[in-house]
């Protein structure tokens, strides 16, 4: 069974996620060839994509379930008349190539559903973070397809994030604040700890500062917001609605700072510090610049 | 304006998930149910879109049990004009399914637009919009935070990892919602009362296997229970000590 692994590029370089998903379909069995195709086309793209799939016959086409990955796959998949088993964090193969077993979680994470996809070819997207590259992920060169059909949907611009800036669902470190900051404008002392991190840390929010309009939607973490698994998530101010908790807990470490030892956030947490966070974080702060000095 | 928009009944989002004993579904006892958040995006920018048109028709539909037609109503309370429920007991767990019969439902109509919610937040599938534009041979936007329509001519802005992306494509087409589009408005009392004499029409339906099968719900893995490490400023030099030495993850 051959597997087409759809990879993604910026700046020509291919990203994390595309070593994520070049690991993951290596597992299943038999052999994987990677592309790349320019999205700027979207409609052209997705044809271009399904062609490849129809005529190299292929039994798996996968993608990373990014914000590229999600508006791409369903048009590549109902082109070749199936869905996409969306958003997996596992997957294996059963008889001998008969089915691909999926794990997907459901209800923002609150569980987990095992799907058994008969589908031909079978389209997957594979959720970022989760599967970690191996030694040999990095030895890829995927083809470039080029777009020859025109589509009606097109990409006009992409407006960069700030410099700076980076996305909370690709941040190694994310530190989230909630209604405990009390105003928009402290949300600086969480800056202030990210920015000690060098660059590999977010500023997340919970929705009750989003839909106060303090922090962007898309800062946001939880049901509503983003699912993240960073290496270190940093809860600060924030109770832990179960809205929220479904959006971070498989972060692989959780810290909590928070006024109240009741906080429903401790119970999710690996270290919690109770107290107050105007106090704490820029300590924390201190001493993260410190190692990092 | 013709707009249709495609509405889902799922469990709130506070809702705690507890698993049926077939090991396979959610035991819904106890648990509320509310229309999709990212739904309430969609038709209210449906709402908008025929205001500022002057004219014009939004119409919910919406797949799912008996139940959703409560769903259907809470859209027509915001001011939605009728309702189509294409009933089932049984929403097939693969999407191309679900998406097969909606698309049935709409492909009579000629719509300026089909508005969709960017994902459901049962079942976090992101794709059901955009497969059903595909069987309708429509264009298509997905997860729009920001929508401008001049004529037939349409311009939106999505959220990307890094940045926003700006997207050009022509009406008739399907958009799928993402928070931050709009500001749903709340159904006023009027609103409710309206919503109770608006046409809901129920369409029984049957959806077929399909390619993908649910063979197991679980929880998800517990974290084991963790420690706070002290209080105040005083613990973070003992917090730093943990996450070097013990988590490993500074």
């Amino acid at each position: 069974m051959k597997t087409l692994a759809v990879l993604e590029q910026r700046d020509g370089k291919l990203r994390k996620v595309s070593f994520e998903i070049v690991t993951a379909a290596r597992r299943l069995d038999g052999s994987v060839d990677a592309v790349v195709c320019d999205t700027t086309d979207r409609e052209g793209c997705a044809a271009t994509l399904a062609d490849k799939a129809k005529a190299g016959g292929y039994g798996v086409v996968v993608f990373a379930a990014t914000a590229t990955g999600r508006d791409l796959a369903p048009r590549v998949a109902a082109k070749l008349g199936v869905g996409v088993a969306s958003d997996l964090t596992d997957l294996t193969v059963e008889g001998g190539g008969d089915a691909i077993v999926a794990t997907r979680p459901v209800y923002a994470g609150k569980a987990l559903q095992k799907l058994r996809v008969t589908a031909r070819p079978a389209v997957l997207s594979l959720r970022p973070n989760i599967f970690t590259p191996d030694q040999r992920a990095a030895d890829v060169t995927p083809e470039a397809l080029s777009v020859t059909a025109s589509g009606r949907v097109k990409v006009r611009e992409v407006k960069p994030a700030p410099a700076g800036t980076l996305d909370v669902a690709e941040a190694q470190v994310i530190i989230s604040g909630g209604r405990g900051l009390k105003e928009p404008a402290n949300f600086k002392v969480l800056e202030e700890l990210a920015q000690a991190f060098g660059g590999r840390a977010a500023v997340g929010a919970s929705r009750a500062v989003v839909d106060a309009g303090w922090r962007a939607h898309a800062d946001q973490v939880g049901q509503t917001g983003k699912t993240v698994s960073p290496s270190l998530y940093i809860a600060v101010g924030i109770s832990g609605a179960i809205q929220h908790l479904a959006g971070m807990r498989t972060s692989k470490v959780i810290v909590a700072i928070n006024k109240d030892k009741d906080a429903p956030i401790f119970k999710v947490a690996d270290y919690g510090v109770v107290g107050d966070l105007f106090e704490i974080v820029p300590k924390l702060t201190d001493e993260i610049r410190k190692l990092h000095g | 304006m013709k707009i249709a928009v495609c509405v889902k009944r799922v469990p709130d989002s506070e809702a705690r998930v507890k698993i049926s004993p077939d090991g396979k579904s959610l035991d819904e006892a106890g648990v509320k149910f509310a229309l999709n958040p990212y739904d309430e995006f969609a038709v209210e920018e449906a709402l908008r879109r025929k205001e500022k048109a002057g004219s014009g028709e939004v119409v919910v539909v919406s797949l799912g049990p008996a139940a959703a037609q409560e769903t259907i109503r809470t859209a027509l309370a915001m001011g939605a004009d009728r309702g189509v429920l294409l009933q089932t007991d049984k929403i097939p767990a693969d999407p191309f399914e679900t998406a097969k019969l909606i698309a049935n439902e709409l492909k009579t109509t000629a719509w300026d637009l089909i508005l969709f919610g960017r994902m459901a937040i049962d079942d976090y599938n992101h794709q059901v919009g955009p497969l059903v534009a595909q069987l309708l041979d429509l264009p298509c936007v997905t997860a729009v935070s920001h929508l401008d329509i001049e004529g037939t001519k349409g311009v939106a802005e999505r959220e990307i990892e890094g940045g926003i992306e700006v997207l050009e494509f022509p009406l008739p087409a399907v958009v799928t919602a993402d928070k931050g589009l709009n500001e749903p408005r709340y159904p006023a009392l009027k609103g409710i009362m309206a919503a109770k004499k608006k046409a809901l029409e129920i369409r029984p339906v049957q959806a077929a296997a399909g390619a993908m099968e649910i063979v197991a719900l679980t929880p998800p893995p517990e974290r084991k229970e963790g420690k706070i490490v002290g209080e105040g400023a005083a613990a973070v030099g003992e917090l730093v000590r943990l996450l070097r030495e013990e988590a490993k993850v500074l």
